[in-house]
């Protein structure tokens, strides 16, 4: 759900990565954070366990600059990936207007990836969301490492609806701007089509 | 999902902008804002320069989605209001309409019990202002207008601006 502002003139749209725990979302906002110009970023906020690990969300807010007049900012959320997070996961996909699936390209996690997208499913559904219809991408991650599943394996386990995907290295930043740049041109266009 | 954007327009932006000045004054709070639940700034009163409000929209609306979740396991619907005391500043939840987070934050010139009259008043007031804007938005959706939508024209290029 995007908040249009006539008097500020903004338009606020909130873009979730979701995924299987240790998979690399809030890598993914932290490299955006590092690589992102001062001016154009807010506080990036790791509501995260003593061992780093996502406990809530993290949030990294983004003015990026303005189309026709407009003020566009982006909230980048990441939810905690852990199973046992369920519940809270569940409330971060509030109001969202697009998604990112990170995927974790290791052999051995790809049962964990089919969970968590089965877990996105039917959290999207509980909130009236229906997956098929939103901007989504899929980001095949850790492309780097050596014992990892051939992408046309992970899309075919996986990206059943064909989507835009991206490969990536997110701790290097490989393909992290792509996808975001991809969603969030999604995300904008779907706007469009609802006015 | 759609139809459920929320589009302020300039004209309830400002009835919505005064009701938060009167509050702010009338509660002797030191800042007053509104969030919605998914947590978007969508107005603000007092002194907000020293605070960073997206921050704190973001993470009070995480703090009203983990109450609500709370209150649904315990087969409660919601709890509308919540109260974080501190040595010095607090701060007061409440949700309006369903939809849109009150906060005020206050420190001892105030108290809890003014701060909970004046927003129960604002209250009543702001929830009027978020129905009329969800009826002009349902309307206009009907009617086919929007005709200012600031997307109309918009283009790849002017996308790929935005990253460079």
């Amino acid at each position: 759900m995007s908040f249009i502002n006539y008097s500020s003139r903004e338009i606020n749209c909130k873009i979730v990565y979701y995924g299987p725990g240790l998979c690399g979302k809030t890598t993914n906002l932290q490299y955006i954070y590092k690589r992102t110009n001062p001016e154009h970023k807010g506080k990036l906020i790791s509501l995260a366990t003593e061992s780093e690990r996502t406990l809530f969300f993290d949030f990294l807010p983004l003015a990026l600059g303005d189309i026709k007049g407009f003020k566009i900012r982006f909230h980048l959320y990441t939810v905690p990936g852990q199973v046992f997070y369920a519940a809270s996961r569940k409330l971060i996909l509030k109001g969202v207007d697009g998604l990112v699936f990170v995927a974790d390209s290791q052999i051995e996690r790809m049962e964990a990836n089919m969970e968590s997208l089965d877990d996105l499913k039917i959290n999207l559904t509980e909130q009236g969301y229906d997956l098929e219809k939103l901007p989504f991408i899929m980001q095949h991650n850790k492309r780097d490492l050596p014992h990892i599943v051939p992408v046309e394996d992970i899309n075919r386990l996986l990206n059943h609806r064909n989507v835009q995907w991206f490969e990536a290295v997110a701790v290097s930043g490989s393909g992290v701007f792509e996808t975001l740049k991809n969603i969030a041109k999604q995300v904008l266009f779907e706007l469009k089509k609802h006015y | 999902m759609i139809g459920s954007d929320l589009v302020v327009y300039e004209e309830e932006f400002h009835r919505i902008d005064e009701e938060l000045q009167k509050l702010h004054q009338q509660s002797n709070a030191k800042v007053v804002f509104l969030v919605d639940k998914n947590g978007q700034l969508i107005a603000s009163a007092g002194d907000t320069h020293n605070l960073d409000t997206t921050s704190l929209a973001s993470l009070t609306a995480g703090n009203i989605a983990a109450t609500g979740g709370i209150a649904r396991l315990l087969g409660e619907k919601e709890f509308t209001v919540l109260f974080h005391e501190g040595e010095k500043d607090n701060i007061h939840l409440s949700l309006i309409g369903q939809r849109i987070i009150l906060v005020v934050i206050f420190d001892n010139r105030s108290s809890l019990g003014l701060v909970r009259l004046r927003v129960k008043k604002a209250s009543e007031f702001l929830t009027k202002i978020f129905d009329e804007i969800t009826h002009k938005a349902e309307k206009e959706k009907k009617e086919g207008k929007f005709e200012e939508f600031p997307f109309a024209e918009i283009s790849d290029e002017d996308i790929d601006n935005l990253f460079r």
